[in-house]
């Protein structure tokens, strides 16, 4: 036997150990797919996504996302997602229409899509796990700032960037209920585009513009905490209140000071969470998603997909100065 | 070559003559070294690297990027800069995403993808050497100009709906895993290649980056080379308005947002001198694949976008120091 062919019987034997070893361990791997990192938001569910693939064992997260909020970012994301071969990838989409033709490729190449938190147009997924109804969340919004004005007033958005669906579809739903508050009008809608020194910059427009503004709502994590502080900065605490979505840790110092009376989020813990049991469950064909399917999702208990395949976790939680210490060391 | 054939002309060298001229002229070669390392590095790094089709997944990082790298890379040559590359690419495919409400056809979409990009070009080109105005000043305008039309046209909306055959130019492959987008890249980076270093134009352009006032009582008329330079930079940014459009098959008006600095850093890291005069389309081509290479390989990793960006960073300032910092040790003087 020539050397050559020795090593070779012996290279084939040992892939063919090594094969049948990793094939036995290999853990099911499952991408969440962050619109950008660096959002505390998409870190507890990160934390939540961890937390399921403890419980269902031999699971590993792999947490990603691009550095600014573009769709490029994300495709370029998913690409190397494609070439790692996932099990899965649950993803918070930049752009509902452009990362579809990435995700049909994964889809292709037998890896299991889902959206979460902002969706992916029906084509580039299999399912959508919307965190509450956009309807409940509209409402939702504008209770907080109408709770505090029992004589009306003025107030005034603050968005995220134009094109994001999540925040533009809340705005719509709660135009759709403004009729319930007569005496509440608003002003403006403006965009920080999901940064800090812009959403500061808007929100100070915003009070230059309207002296007699009585509430800015912020429906996006980044654009709340900053005007909190520019509403601080300005001294406007206790004629301006800001309210919104939030998170809890960012926006404790908010509640202590009063810039913000209360605010809401879902627990973006029990989102993450709920992605990771649905991406598995698909990954492993314990689950298909079809309209109608319901799919169990632990201690979240579990979803039912409506005629787009989508389905909606739970309705948002309002935070103030009672529960505020509880959970800002949460998330 | 007609600097050669004139006796009393002469010759002027591609990159900047002095001390360094050595050092620099291996440039490239450095930034080669540069990208077998990183290529070793990759494959050693992740088992997913050395795979056909992961690479050519991973071509796509830059090849758009890249296409507008190279006429990038004459106009700085020149001692100009055009920063509105990625809204003209914003405002060239609105127009396609526009146009193709009216159930227009793929060359009528080309058509219209590069016309708008030619016009956004001349309207650039127009303001600097008409006007006398800076370029960099001039650009900084129009990019907030050129992206605010496509925001006023789409606000929160999305064009979509491009035809199958459109797609294909963004998403299709020649041959095995030769996307089409390749096969432009290369094309493009021979053509421009060639205008650079092979034609009088190309000659033209060293000069007028080297010594514009020079330039012009040679003979050189010095803002039609630029206004040409203005042209395809516009011409390319309509090209990967084309390309990204049929990647993406949607128009939003955030479309290559922030690619201006990529594809900037990109000529800069080739070896395009910032202040002009020097700099050559291969070393364009070996930062793109540095480029997308490290991209692509720390993605593998799932390193986090924030930190790839430190590392192109750091990258760029490693190169451009490193051959500073040789001829500083050499003579002593920087």
């Amino acid at each position: 036997m020539t050397i050559t062919r020795r090593l070779a019987i012996g290279v084939s034997l040992a892939a063919t150990l090594l094969g049948t070893t990793a094939m036995a361990q290999e853990p099911v791997r499952i991408a969440i797919l962050a619109k950008s990192l660096g959002n505390g938001f998409f870190e507890a569910a990160a934390r939540g996504a961890e937390e399921a693939a403890k419980e269902l064992g031999n699971t590993e997260i792999i947490y990603t996302g691009p550095t600014d909020t573009t769709a490029e970012g994300q495709i370029e994301v998913i690409n190397s997602l494609i070439a790692q071969r996932v099990d899965a990838i649950a993803i918070s989409a930049n752009d509902p229409d452009a990362v579809v033709p990435a995700l049909q490729k994964a889809m292709e190449r037998g890896i299991t899509v889902i959206s979460w938190d902002s969706g992916v147009a029906a084509a580039g997924r299999e399912m959508h796990l919307a965190p509450s109804s956009d309807e409940l969340i509209g409402k939702t919004i504008i209770k907080l700032a109408a709770d505090h004005l029992p004589e009306g007033g003025k107030v005034a958005v603050l968005s995220a960037t134009s094109t994001s669906t999540n925040q533009n579809t809340w705005i719509a739903e709660m135009d759709k209920v403004m009729g319930d508050y007569p005496n509440i009008e608003v002003v403006a809608t403006v965009y920080g585009d999901d940064l800090a020194d812009k959403s500061y910059r808007e929100a100070q427009g915003l009070m230059q513009s309207h002296p007699d503004l009585n509430a800015i709502i912020a429906p996006t994590s980044v654009g709340i905490v900053a005007a909190a502080q520019a509403v601080a900065d300005a001294g406007m605490i206790g004629k301006v209140n800001v309210t919104g979505l939030g998170l809890p840790s960012e926006m404790a110092g908010a509640i202590e000071s009063g810039a913000s009376q209360s605010f809401a989020i879902w627990n973006p813990v029990d989102l993450g969470y709920t992605t990771a049991m649905i991406a598995h469950a698909l990954a492993l064909d314990e689950a298909t998603a079809e309209p109608g399917a319901t799919i169990k999702t632990g201690r979240m208990g579990s979803v039912t997909l409506d005629d787009t395949n989508s389905a909606a976790m739970s309705v948002p939680f309002t935070y103030d100065k009672s529960n505020i210490e509880e959970f800002k060391s949460i998330f | 070559m007609s600097l050669t054939d004139t006796p009393t002309a002469r010759r002027i060298p591609d990159r900047l003559s002095g001390q360094g001229a050595r050092i620099l002229r291996s440039w490239e070669l450095l930034l080669f070294i540069i990208a077998v390392l990183i290529f070793v590095g990759n494959t050693q790094a992740s088992p997913y690297f050395l795979d056909a089709w992961n690479l050519s997944d991973a071509t796509f990082n830059f090849t758009e990027k890249a296409m507008v790298a190279f006429a990038m890379a004459l106009l700085i040559i020149s001692g100009e800069i055009d920063l509105s590359v990625a809204g003209i690419i914003a405002l060239s495919s609105t127009a396609m995403g526009w146009a193709l409400q009216f159930g227009v056809g793929t060359p009528v979409l080309i058509t219209i993808g590069l016309s708008v990009g030619l016009l956004c070009g001349a309207f650039n080109g127009a303001l600097v050497t008409r006007l006398g105005l800076p370029s960099i000043v001039v650009t900084i305008g129009t990019m907030s100009l050129f992206r605010g039309i496509s925001y006023i046209v789409l606000g929160d909306q999305a064009f979509n709906g491009y035809p199958t055959d459109f797609a294909w130019l963004g998403r299709g492959y020649v041959f095995w895993v030769i996307s089409f987008e390749l096969v432009l890249f290369t094309v493009f980076a021979v053509i421009y290649g060639v205008i650079l270093h092979f034609t009088n134009f190309g000659r033209h352009i060293f000069v007028i980056g080297n010594n514009p006032t020079a330039a012009t009582f040679s003979g050189i008329r010095v803002d039609r080379v630029k206004m040409i330079l203005f042209l395809l930079t516009g011409l390319m940014s309509g090209v990967a308005a084309v390309c990204l459009t049929a990647r993406l098959g949607s128009t939003r008006p955030s479309i290559a947002s922030a690619w201006e600095l990529e594809i900037v850093t990109m000529v800069v890291l080739g070896g395009v001198s910032i202040l002009g005069g020097a700099g050559s389309i291969l070393g364009v081509v070996i930062a793109a694949l540095v480029m997308g290479m490290v991209t692509f390989g720390l993605g593998l990793l799932n390193v986090p976008g924030i930190v790839m960006s430190i590392f192109i960073g750091a990258l760029l300032i490693g190169v451009i120091a490193l051959p500073r910092l040789i001829r500083l040790v050499r003579t002593g003087k920087a």
